[in-house]
């Protein structure tokens, strides 16, 4: 594009994006300056720039307490053991019906199709989990969740782009299907694994319907539904307290700090590795809406 | 050779790809087909205590009950009314946003901004629920702005009042997604081939024009594919959202099919009656779906199938 003078349309438009982009990064600001802010402080409201008075004690109480530190650990095992789990059955699954030879191809294409654009509903799904015995079971967060169709044509998409020389050149060396996954696909699909295994990590570390519905024990509960479940609490505290004395009110709002300290600690991994993978994202977002 | 028996070699010869492939077949049985199944309870009077074999046949008896008892109306009217609120605003804003950003002159800071704008995409609805929770409240910063600039006299608490919830629903979802939705317009506007903004520019084509006569045109693929899926939604709320921000006094505005099913089904153990609704959205949104593909094809002469 040749060099041309700045509009008045160009000085507006950056406005408008500069507007965009505050809009979009103050509701962090706000949590996370309420966070750093003393607790009984917070009371007179009014904090939006800076801390008034800087304490780290919210974040204290947050990591001394033990069912926190308890839901967090939840919240990585889970992360960790389904993001694994998932990637690589998927792309198992993936390898096995993008190879032309399979018999049956296209029935097995066809079933999967059929997943995308119908499902039993809730109802239906919460009497399936609970018949499988994973209703308190941590590994209601894993298999349930382990497989989708949509993520396999995301994977296929890509396999496809692997030249078949080497796979061939395997082939004579003797080595099976399994082999040549493991050792020469999955080594090659590090893009594609990357994108499935952000986009799956997302799901899991964010979700907290699952801990609702099929977790009673609170030991097994991650940190997005205590969040919840706290969130909830005030919410229903907020009604009470909007008809009742300032005392409820009081406490209400050194919780509030509480509250915020949690949100920053559970938002912190997806900001740390966002800036290093946002580029998968985006490659990701669109392989799905080609494929869709 | 026979051909069952070639294809039965074949198949032994095959049996590690087999292997692989019967193992996500035996995930989507379990956990994709066994559901549909479990839809037949819609028609019965399933009871939690008893098998579901036992459970006596009711017929259409839950649909009927559902289209008459008045929770039809409500639920109906809050889910296409956020749905649509929010087919309206939040569908042409990224398609806006997406032009404007790729009209900015600086590359550096078109990224920067492409960049920031997803980041909420990222963030879980308990996280925002929970800011919403606060700023919304009585004492929140929202109720500060609007007392200083005097639109208000009182405080509202916006959470508890239904008239407000509609548009709570639709500007946060914006908010969280303005900028992840507008990734598959850029991407359409990226491919366009730059001579035929040279050929505009040729022609004495201003800015709007290229804009309206290329940039559009070329990008009408993208907006149908994202318009058939959009519509295809229509009865599906975003549950994550409104499960964190509804409560007891906003029902009357935040009570959505998904939610309702929700309610009576696991909160009320009614799992017959609300699997019926739940089939009743299912097949509605196929039909949404198949009809919007229809038209899409029609109107911008692409379509997804």
């Amino acid at each position: 594009m040749q060099a041309r003078r700045l509009s008045l349309f160009d000085a507006v438009n950056l406005l408008v994006m500069l507007g965009v982009v505050f809009a979009t990064l103050y509701p962090f600001w706000f949590v996370i300056v309420n966070s750093l802010n003393e607790g009984m402080d917070s009371l007179r409201g009014g904090i939006y720039w800076w801390p008034r008075i800087f304490s780290l004690e919210n974040y204290a109480i947050v990591f001394k307490d033990a069912s926190i530190l308890r839901a967090f650990a939840v919240s990585v095992l889970r992360t960790v053991t389904a993001t694994t789990v998932t990637v690589f059955f998927t792309a198992m699954v993936a390898y096995a019906l993008s190879k032309r030879q399979l018999l049956g191809r296209k029935a097995y294409m066809a079933v999967g199709t059929v997943t995308l654009f119908f499902g039993g509903g809730l109802i239906p799904y919460f009497l399936l989990i609970r018949s499988l015995g994973l209703l308190d079971s941590f590994f209601v967060y894993v298999y349930p969740t382990m497989f989708s169709f949509y993520n396999l044509l995301i994977f296929q998409a890509f396999f496809r782009e692997i030249p078949a020389e080497l796979e061939e050149s395997a082939w004579i060396d003797g080595a099976g299907n399994f082999r040549i996954f493991l050792q020469l696909t999955i080594p090659l699909s590090g893009p594609v694994l990357a994108t499935i295994a952000l986009f799956v990590g997302v799901y899991n570390w964010n979700d907290y319907f699952f801990g609702i519905i099929f977790i009673n024990n609170a030991k097994l509960q991650p940190i997005q539904t205590f969040l919840y479940r706290v969130i909830a609490e005030s919410q229903s505290g907020q009604m009470v307290s909007a008809i009742l004395s300032s005392a409820v009110q009081a406490r209400r709002i050194t919780a509030q700090g509480i509250r915020m300290a949690t949100m920053v600690a559970a938002t912190a991994p997806i900001l740390f590795v966002y800036p290093f993978l946002q580029r998968y994202f985006v490659k990701g977002m669109l392989l799905g809406s080609i494929k869709g | 050779m026979n051909g069952p028996a070639r294809t039965l070699r074949r198949l032994l010869g095959q049996r590690d790809l087999q292997l692989m492939a019967l193992l996500g077949l035996a995930w989507m049985v379990i956990f994709n087909y066994l559901p549909m199944y479990g839809i037949f309870i819609a028609f019965k009077n399933f009871n939690i205590l008893k098998p579901v074999w036992a459970a006596p046949w009711a017929g259409l008896e839950h649909f009927r009950e559902f289209f008459t008892d008045g929770s039809f109306v409500r639920v109906m009217r809050n889910t296409l009314g956020i749905n649509g609120l929010r087919l309206a605003i939040g569908f042409p804003l990224p398609i806006i946003f997406a032009i404007l950003l790729s009209e900015l002159v600086w590359p550096g800071i078109k990224r920067a901004v492409q960049t920031i704008s997803y980041l909420p995409h990222f963030i879980s609805w308990v996280i925002l629920g929970g800011l919403l929770v606060t700023w919304l409240s009585d004492v929140g910063i929202v109720n500060a702005i609007l007392l200083k600039l005097r639109v208000i006299r009182e405080p509202i608490f916006y959470l508890a009042e239904p008239r407000y919830f509609w548009w709570i629903a639709v500007v946060s979802d914006i908010w969280k997604e303005l900028g992840w939705s507008a990734i598959i317009y850029l991407a359409a506007i990226t491919g366009i081939d730059p001579q035929l903004y040279e050929a505009a520019t040729i022609d004495g084509a201003t800015r709007l024009q290229k804009t309206r006569y290329v940039t559009v045109p070329c990008i009408r693929g993208a907006i149908a594919i994202m318009f058939v899926l959009t519509v295809s939604y229509l009865l599906n709320s975003n549950f994550d959202q409104i499960f964190v921000l509804k409560n007891q006094l906003n029902v009357p505005a935040s009570d959505v099919i998904d939610i309702y099913v929700y309610r009576m089904g696991l909160q009320a153990g009614r799992f017959s009656y609300s699997t019926a609704i739940g089939l009743f959205k299912s097949v509605i949104a196929l039909g949404l779906l198949l009809l919007s593909n229809r038209v899409a094809r029609r109107l911008m002469g692409s379509s997804i199938f």
